[in-house]
């Protein structure tokens, strides 16, 4: 203990001493995550998100939804026969920040894409109760009636790519026209989204074609959420990490 | 300013001789159960370390003695529930949806899985009694859309029904009031006619004015009476039973605008087996032709 | 003292202080005027208050000489004193945000379909408002107070403290007025977006140097136990809040960032944070806390040095590994999962090092317990902080993580934690710094601190059991099977089945509530210098009383 006095009389010695044993385990445990090339599977079919995805995936963030909804299916049988393959890696790798979530108040989404209508859809958020009687999520009625604010998206694929998300020039010049062409299937521009995002959906996600509104990209997000990885082509048993 | 150490009174063991604002430190030693439960811990871990995937290295990582993967694990389990089921499984897939119901323990499994699958996957529209609701038909009674036979419910859940699925069922009812085809007039005299067939309606001339205006354009699907046509997922509107309720409004807002509801595909989500014990499920929930 | 005697001198420091917060005014109007977005408008004339406030301020002091900021001969106390203000008035904050959310996945129709009043919004603003504002400021607060009286020096700096302090308390209130606008950046506590985070860094790094100043300056040999925990808490809170954080903003006048890191990288990096959040900030912050109130309140010695030394070096190396029990079973590699649960394991005992310190320090001196209701809050902590480091490494076991994982269990573990040690202990404290600090002779009532103390506990006690049967419950619903070897239930089955469980937390929390307002209401009538006329027990004499010669 005599060695200790010394640390206990110089605050110097002590603050770097403390620094030092607290950086230890985090350089350790993450800093293999990046160079480890076990770490994300190979994977046909990833894609940066549509401009429309992306301000509906930030209007996930904003309103909360990871408070209650996972989006990480554990590698455990129930979880696989409820909501589908386990979670790979590779899924989230465009997504700055991660939404696995902590807590099930609702159930996982990672794959809820396809799995409901767009009226489903668009009933369940204005009034969860009204389909789900035994539901507690909070309703969004306000979603259906604020128009979604597009002009400034270009910015956030600039932001996305600054982060290493591999958005093109054109996919940045396009943005603005790309949510109108992915959320109102009159506009023209279709055929050169899906070209720009494969298996993009395009349609009137909120069922009123009179605005393309907050409740149109929320939506275009759930439906896509889990249809991309084309697993039909992936090899599970070259992925067990 | 070491201070002396001296001896604590109620514990008899000495300070350390520092003392900080009145507080002094006793020099008791490590408590040897703590030490020890410590140790243990310790061990332990490196047990585990040296069992289980573990440390990384360079280029990977020590995948322990053990070489097990939580992935394997759960191929491995789910492999094995699938195996537990398999006897019931491969005679399911083998059997015609008639035989199975046949079949008095076949039946059985096939309803627990068909029940289990309901709950997890389309509860949430049909509700958990499959009794629906608004927009989402009642699986319960014997008016069905699309034919309640266990083929024609077999093939609705595989493919769905106005879902993005290439098989999908498709069967528009026109918009008449959007795409022009009616006036409002004309939408409450047809409206009044097909209220008509299931109570009575106290505008007779409006009926009158309806039914000529529902032989033109209703009957290729709903047929003479509205009874409607299964092929086409066209609805009986002579048997008082409502997809979209039966008050006024409702049936001017369905003729005005088409209702187009979607039912997923489910092919790509579940398999063969359990999409048959679900159309077998649903079939005797009540019903089934 | 020699540092009482600069008060409101005007040295080269204040004008740089005047200059800063000049700038940071003009930055104000700057964001004010060019934000791109409603929120970013109010934050910028948020921060322009804050710098005018500041400047007003500063010329008040030099201008109306040493009592205007302090009235403290040779402690800083004044600033102490406002700590344990804004804690005491954040905590019932945080406590109603929480009661209201229990009552919202009690009684959705509570949501009011409103943006700003939804359940994912007021999550947010409940954990940040009890773990930063209320936490927080108790840290800084006791801090303050524990390294002066420990050194027996002043606090460094006349206006840092300050600046600390309110710089803080606005850090709170840009996080939690953005939370209700839905400006978040999803990361669990740590959600405030990047120019809240860019102001915290820069308030933090004045706390780091006002505490280390302090340590500077002291008239004792060594650094007391306290002391390291709180350096240790702010250093490494520092390298976790940085790190964590780095994102590139979509625009300077904007509120909206995206994190550097994606997926699987960002998400160990945010339990790293997360799960070291609790070892450090709820953790190693409150044990500094109990290490000085403790045995100051038990007037008895702290239990074993030895011990301090070695759980004091082992809880902060193993803490830090601990993170990827966030993460069993997920895509997070294997290899990192198993060091998780581990190290998690490894920490059980370093972690009751701390309890067993805290505990045994009352040996001679367990009567008192029966007459100081203050003690009895600090020493039932403890305990709290006993049962969930033992809950803690037993949930991070992989095989009981499947089970808990995502259910009510983790918010039945964290309110063990956060009810049970960390409002209790900063209960215990601030009971224990307000009558010092207002130089009052008592509290003004004791038997309310006992009522405080049993509505409190009724209180946790409902909450907790309360989770961990609807937890395990609906742990095993999701995975129950039948005999045929299907699912067994639906999800909204599982919903259905918590609604019971989720009314008697929100009975639990609303008497929990009640508590801190007897607290809030027994602070006050004691600042005002009330003493409420009470047979007051009396201590039994005993060994423990006997002077220690
Ligand atoms: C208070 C918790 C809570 C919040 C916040 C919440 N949800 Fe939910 N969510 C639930 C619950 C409970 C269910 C299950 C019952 C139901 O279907 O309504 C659910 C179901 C869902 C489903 C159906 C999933 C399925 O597979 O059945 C979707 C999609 C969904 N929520 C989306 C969202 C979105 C998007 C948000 C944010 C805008 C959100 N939720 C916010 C609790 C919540
Ligand atoms: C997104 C909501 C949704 C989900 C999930 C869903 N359905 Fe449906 N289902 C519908 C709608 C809407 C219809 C009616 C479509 C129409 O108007 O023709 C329907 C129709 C049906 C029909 C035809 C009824 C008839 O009268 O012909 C059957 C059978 C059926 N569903 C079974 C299922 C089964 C089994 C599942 C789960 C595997 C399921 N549904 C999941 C929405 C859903
Ligand atoms: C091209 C085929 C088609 C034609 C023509 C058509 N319908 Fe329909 N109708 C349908 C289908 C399919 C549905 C099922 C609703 C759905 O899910 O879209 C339906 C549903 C309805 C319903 C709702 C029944 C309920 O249970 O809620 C009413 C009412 C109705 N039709 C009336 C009419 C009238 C009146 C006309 C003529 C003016 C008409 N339909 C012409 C195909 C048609
Ligand atoms: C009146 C007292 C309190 C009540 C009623 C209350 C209630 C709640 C509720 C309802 C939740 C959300 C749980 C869920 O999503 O299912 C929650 C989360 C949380 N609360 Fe409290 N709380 C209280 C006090 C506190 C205190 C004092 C602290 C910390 C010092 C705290 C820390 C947290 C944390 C960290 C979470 C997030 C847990 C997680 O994500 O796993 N709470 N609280
Ligand atoms: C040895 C000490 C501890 C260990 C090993 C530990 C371990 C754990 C584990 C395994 C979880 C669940 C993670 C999950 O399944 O998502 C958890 C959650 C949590 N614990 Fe502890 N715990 C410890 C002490 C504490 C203490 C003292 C607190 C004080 C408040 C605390 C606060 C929390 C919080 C807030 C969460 C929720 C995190 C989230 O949002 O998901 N823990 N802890
Ligand atoms: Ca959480
Ligand atoms: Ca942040
Ligand atoms: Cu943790």
């Amino acid at each position: 203990m005599i060695r200790h006095a010394t640390i206990e009389r110089n605050s110097i010695l002590l603050l770097v001493l403390i620094l030092i044993v607290v950086a230890i385990g985090g350089i350790v445990q993450i800093a293999p995550l990046f160079y480890l090339e076990s770490t994300i599977e190979k994977v046909q079919g990833m894609r940066p998100y549509t401009p429309l995805e992306l301000a509906g995936r930030n209007i996930y963030v904003r309103e909360g939804c990871y408070n209650c909804h996972s989006q990480m299916i554990r590698s455990l049988r129930d979880e696989v026969e409820r909501y589908g393959p386990y979670s790979l890696a590779a899924e989230s790798m465009y997504d700055h920040p991660f939404q696995w979530g902590s807590k099930r108040t609702g159930p996982d989404l990672a794959r809820v894409g396809g799995r409901y209508s767009d009226e489903w859809h668009v009933e369940h958020l204005n009034a969860p109760r009204a389909l789900v009687p035994e539901s507690v999520m909070p309703g969004y009625p306000f979603l259906a009636r604020t128009p979604l604010k597009t002009a400034r998206i270009a910015d956030d694929l600039r932001a996305n790519r600054a982060v290493g998300v591999p958005y093109t020039d054109e996919m940045i010049e396009t943005a603005v026209m790309d949510v109108r062409a992915q959320a109102d299937p009159d506009a023209d521009g279709a055929e050169d989204l899906r070209a720009r995002y494969p298996k993009s959906q395009v349609r009137d996600f909120d069922r009123n074609p009179a605005m393309v509104s907050e409740l149109d990209a929320l939506i275009a997000y759930l439906q896509m959420l889990g249809t991309l990885v084309d697993f039909d082509v992936y090899k599970p048993e070259e992925n067990l990490r | 300013m070491a201070r002396e150490r001296e001896i604590d009174q109620p514990t008899g063991t000495e300070t350390t001789g520092h003392e900080w604002d009145g507080i002094k430190e006793l020099n008791t030693p490590l408590p040897r159960w703590w030490l020890w439960t410590w140790y243990a811990t310790i061990v332990w871990a490196v047990g585990y370390w040296v069992l289980m995937p573990a440390w990384p290295l360079v280029n990977s990582y020590t995948t322990g003695l053990l070489g097990h993967s939580q992935r394997a694990a759960v191929a491995e389990s789910i492999a094995q529930a699938r195996q537990a089921q398999s006897g019931y499984v491969q005679r399911i897939q083998a059997a015609s949806l008639a035989d199975i119901e046949g079949d008095s323990t076949l039946l059985e499994f096939a309803l627990a899985g068909g029940r289990s699958a309901f709950a997890v996957n389309c509860s949430q529209c049909h509700g958990l009694g499959a009794a629906g609701s608004l927009g989402y038909p009642n699986l319960n009674d014997d008016d069905w859309l699309w034919g309640g036979t266990l083929d024609g419910i077999d093939q609705t859940i595989r493919f769905g029904i106005r879902s993005s699925h290439d098989d999908a069922r498709v069967g528009d009812m026109p918009a008449f009031l959007r795409d022009e085809i009616l006036d409002r007039a004309q939408i409450e005299d047809v409206a009044a006619y097909v209220l008509s067939l299931s109570e009575t309606v106290e505008d007779t001339e409006a009926v009158a004015r309806g039914a000529a205006i529902f032989a033109e354009q209703c009957v290729a699907c709903h047929q003479d009476g509205g009874t409607g046509s299964p092929e086409l997922g066209a609805p009986n509107l002579a048997d008082g039973i409502w997809l979209y309720g039966g008050d006024r409004a409702n049936v001017i807002q369905t003729i005005a605008s088409g209702r187009a509801g979607v039912m997923p595909a489910w092919v790509d989500r579940l398999d063969a087996a359990t999409i048959k014990q679900l159309a077998i499920y649903v079939h005797t929930l009540g019903g089934g032709e | 003292m020699t540092m009482s005697n600069n008060h409101g001198e005007t040295t080269a420091a204040s004008y740089a202080v005047g200059l800063a917060l000049a700038l940071g005014a003009l930055l104000g109007l700057f964001l004010t005027a060019r934000a791109v977005e409603p929120v970013m408008v109010w934050h910028g004339i948020l921060f322009l208050v804050f710098c005018a406030g500041g400047i007003f301020l500063l010329i008040r002091w030099h201008t109306a000489g040493p009592s205007a900021l302090d009235t403290g001969l040779v402690y800083n106390d004044a600033v102490t004193r406002a700590g344990v203000v804004v804690s005491m008035f954040w905590g019932v904050v945080g406590f109603l945000a929480g009661l209201a959310i229990a009552l919202q996945l009690a009684f959705p129709v509570l949501n009011f379909d409103l943006p700003w009043t939804n359940f994912g919004r007021l999550r947010p603003l409940h954990t940040s408002a009890v773990i930063f504002a209320f936490g927080g400021n108790v840290l800084i607060a006791t801090s303050f107070h524990v390294v002066q009286r420990t050194c027996r020096a002043r606090l460094a700096g006349e206006i840092a403290p300050w600046f600390v302090l309110w710089g803080y308390n606005l850090f709170i209130v840009i996080a939690a007025t953005g939370y209700l606008f839905g400006v978040t950046q999803s990361r669990e506590y740590a959600e405030p977006e990047w120019y809240a985070d860019l102001w915290l860094t820069l308030v933090w790094v004045v706390y780091l140097l006002v505490f280390l100043g302090t340590l500077w300056r002291r008239r004792e040999p060594h650094i007391y136990v306290a002391n390291w925990f709180y350096l240790a808490f702010i250093v490494t809170i520092a390298m976790l809040h940085i790190i964590n954080n780095l994102a590139v903003p979509v625009s300077w006048t904007g509120t909206k960032s995206y994190s550097l890191f994606s997926g699987v990288q960002d998400a160990l990096t945010q339990w790293w944070y997360g799960h070291n959040a609790v070892g450090f900030f709820l953790t190693a912050g409150f044990l500094g806390i109990m290490y000085y109130f403790v045995p100051k309140q038990a007037q008895r010695p702290v239990y074993s040095y030895r011990l301090s030394i070695i759980h004091f070096w082992s809880l902060i190396f193993l803490y830090i590994w601990a993170g990827p029990h966030h993460l069993h079973y997920t895509a997070l590699p294997q290899w990192a999962q198993t060091l998780g649960m581990t190290f998690s394991i490894m920490l059980w005992m370093p972690s009751w090092g701390g309890m067993i310190n805290g505990l045994m320090t009352l040996s001679g001196a367990w009567d008192k317990l029966r007459t100081d209701p203050v003690l009895r809050m600090l020493v039932v902590s403890v305990a709290f902080y006993g049962m969930s480091t033992f809950e803690g490494p037993v949930m991070s076991i992989r095989a009981v993580n499947s089970l808990s994982h995502y259910t009510d269990w983790t918010i039945g573990h964290v309110h063990s934690g956060a009810l049970g040690w960390v409002a209790f202990v900063s209960f215990g404290a601030l009971y224990a710094l307000t009558p010092i600090l207002w130089r009052r002779q008592r509290l003004y009532s004791l038997q309310l601190v006992s009522a405080h103390f049993w509505i409190a506990s009724i209180g946790i006690v409902l909450y907790i059991t309360a989770m961990w049967v609807s937890g395990i419950l609906q742990g095993l619903m999701w995975r129950a099977y039948d005999n045929l070897g299907f699912l067994e239930y639906s999800f909204v089955e599982t919903v259905a089945a918590m609604h019971p469980f989720y009314v008697i937390r929100a009975i639990g929390g609303a008497l929990f509530v009640i508590g801190a307002l007897i607290m809030a209401y027994n602070l006050w009538r004691t600042v005002r210098g009330d003493l409420r006329v009470e047979v007051l027990p009396v201590p039994r004499p005993g060994p423990a009383m006997a002077p220690a010669e």
